[in-house]
């Protein structure tokens, strides 16, 4: 069996984010691997590690920085990745048609997925990609087992934990609390190097979505802040939340 | 062309308040508003949703339908959409609307706006605002195909209350239950009196600076007092004293109370991005550099184990 993970190249949560142009600037933002797929190589690692599966390619749309993403996940222990060389600018449809090509001709039994990239945060792309393919996806999972050509996936849902079956081949997407990444070793690193990534370009789509613009969130008004004996404190949070916020007391 | 719709989020019943958040926001567009609501008995919920202006409420009611799956609610919607055919249709940005949506959306190879905080909606034309950067940034974004289709965040919109007639629509059921691919062994619901992390008007959230499972517990007094949520920081959680579901933050949840307070938390941007929007933030830190304080309203530099149980007091006052 062979399963294929989704990764995409992020800016590092710590990044400063400013607008140049209109547009969100990204000279000299450190890109990582989007937290979400991280967890999910790592699912896919863990998976060749049972011998569940005896292969983990990693697929990830974007540009010729895309490869550093792509290097980090076959330093944690994928066999291979696939390039898919697409504009900016195409939006969580175009994204999902150009992924979901390059799975076809992959033909994987589990296709691995973030359930939300931590910087666009749209939540679609997964789900997407599985009804271009006609395969059934579960979502948002913390745990998976395979057995019989099922995947058995516990969730986190709406309220609560949901255990849900789909057959194999399927699309699934990560929670964070489903494992802890690894960290690349140095043997790791030395031998991704050598790891085939093949390139090709991104079929074309057109977008859904238009963006009207970008812009920076209103700046938030500097608040009070007591420095005194924690019975002052005390008293005048309490006042404040009483008065100002009319805060109910149980 | 029918309006708008929104899809009703509800569990046994239980409905969840986004769904009247919506319904107040659809209702400010003018246009007639109807609420969707899948499951295996529903009509006698339709007098809710009049209550937040709902003209018609579809009650799309089958053994099928009685627990979310993608798969039979995607085959169902998509059928009356094409009967139908509304302006545009509003999901609740919860686990099962943002999967809902994402599917329908592909199916009918059209655009969607997840995670909205603003809607801008006239003559099918459908305008939203995103957060994204975890907060950092904000983005306007049209969906240029019909319906217009979106997800909307929790806690942002208003509730009003005005009278819809609510008039009950039994839509023809196309979905059957081989639609279904996701075979659902078991839900467990979290067992907490707590209300929900994300529809919680007020959240206490407690962070490394509650030294352990004792700390937290002072933060769930005061938010059992205030009949609060509790949430907390990565490190809390990562020690193993709340749990995952409790996170707050860039890789946790998105929450938007009328009052959240951050008590040991320091304010790391990636815990900023799931409460800053919130309408009134408290913080309870001992160091006066803590980042925290710049998005607070009201900060205090103080030690929360001293704080917290004075605080608790005078409220009970
Ligand atoms: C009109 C428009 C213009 C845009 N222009 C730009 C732009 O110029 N620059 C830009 O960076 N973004 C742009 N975007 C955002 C872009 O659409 C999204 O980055 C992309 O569609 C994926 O959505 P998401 O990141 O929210 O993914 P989600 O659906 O939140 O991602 C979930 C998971 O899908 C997988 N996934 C998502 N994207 C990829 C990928 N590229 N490769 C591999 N796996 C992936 C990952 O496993 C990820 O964890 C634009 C969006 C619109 C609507
Ligand atoms: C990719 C990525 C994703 C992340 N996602 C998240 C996320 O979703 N949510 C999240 O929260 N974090 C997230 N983090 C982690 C984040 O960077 C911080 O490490 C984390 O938020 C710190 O938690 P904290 O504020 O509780 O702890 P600390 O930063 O250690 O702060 C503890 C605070 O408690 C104060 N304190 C100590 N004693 C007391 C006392 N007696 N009374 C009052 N105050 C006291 C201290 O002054 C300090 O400010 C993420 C990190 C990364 C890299």
């Amino acid at each position: 069996m062979k399963v294929l993970v989704c990764v995409k190249q992020t800016f590092d949560t710590e990044a400063k984010i400013e607008l140049k142009d209109g547009k969100i600037a990204d000279a000299g933002i450190n890109l990582i691997i989007n937290p979400y797929d991280e967890v999910a190589v790592e699912g896919g690692i863990q998976l060749k590690e049972k011998k569940v599966v005896d292969e983990v390619v990693v697929l990830s749309a974007g540009s010729d920085k895309a490869m550093d993403a792509i290097r980090t996940a076959l330093a944690m222990g994928a066999d291979r990745g696939i390039l898919i060389k697409q504009d900016t600018g195409a939006d969580e449809y175009a994204r999902a048609i150009a992924l979901a090509a390059a799975i076809k001709e992959e033909n994987p039994d589990i296709i691995l997925a973030g359930h939300v990239a931590a910087d666009d945060g749209s939540s679609q792309v997964p789900t997407r990609i599985a009804e271009i393919l006609g395969l059934p996806h579960i979502n948002v999972i913390t745990n998976v087992e395979i057995a019989d050509g099922k995947a058995t996936c516990t969730c986190e849902a709406d309220g609560g934990t949901l255990v849900a079956e789909v057959a194999l081949p399927a699309v699934i997407s990560s929670q964070v609390s489903w494992n802890e990444p690894r960290y690349p070793s140095m043997k790791g690193i030395m031998q991704a190097k050598k790891k085939p990534v093949t390139t090709a370009d991104a079929v074309a789509a057109d977008n859904k979505v238009k963006i009207i613009e970008f812009a920076m969130p209103p700046a938030k008004q500097a608040g009070v802040k007591i420095d005194d004996e924690p019975d002052v404190c005390a008293a005048k949070l309490a006042d404040w939340m009483l008065n100002t916020v009319k805060i109910e007391v149980k | 062309m029918a309006g708008t719709w929104v899809i009703v989020e509800q569990r046994d019943g239980n409905i969840r308040k986004v769904t009247y958040e919506m319904l107040s926001e659809a209702k400010k567009i003018g246009d007639e508003v109807s609420a969707v609501v899948f499951g295996k008995s529903v009509e006698g919920m339709a007098s809710e949703f009049a209550k937040y202006g709902a003209d018609k409420v579809y009650a799309v009611e089958g053994d099928v339908f009685a627990e979310y799956n993608t798969g039979a609610y995607v085959a169902q919607l998509a059928a009356m959409i094409a009967e139908y055919s509304p302006n545009a249709v509003l999901f609740a940005h919860t686990f099962n609307g943002r999967d809902f949506a994402s599917r329908l959306a592909q199916k009918l190879e059209a655009g969607l706006a997840t995670d909205a905080i603003a809607v801008e909606l006239s003559a099918g034309r459908g305008v939203f605002t995103r957060a994204i950067y975890a907060g950092k940034a904000i983005a306007k974004v049209e969906v240029t195909t019909n319906p217009v289709l979106a997800t909307i965040r929790a806690g942002v919109m208003e509730v009003a209350e005005s009278a819809g007639a609510g008039a009950v629509v039994k839509p023809a059921i196309a979905a059957t239950a081989g639609d279904v691919y996701q075979n659902i062994k078991s839900f467990v619901p979290t067992v907490s009196a707590r209300p929900d992390l994300t529809e919680a008007e007020t959240v206490v959230s407690g962070g490394r600076g509650c030294k352990g499972p004792d700390g937290i517990k002072i933060v769930e007094t005061l938010a059992d007092l205030l009949g609060a949520a509790v949430g907390g920081s990565r490190a809390s959680i990562d020690s193993g004293w709340l749990g995952h579901e409790l996170q707050v933050g860039q890789t946790g949840k998105v929450v938007c109370p009328n009052l959240y307070i951050a008590a040991g938390i320091s304010g790391a941007i990636q815990h900023l991005a799931g409460m800053s929007s919130s309408k009134f933030i408290a913080a309870i830190n001992t160091d006066p550099e803590a980042p925290i304080f710049n998005v607070s309203d009201f900060g205090v530099v103080a030690d929360l184990f001293k704080v917290i149980p004075t605080l608790c007091t005078e409220l009970k006052k």
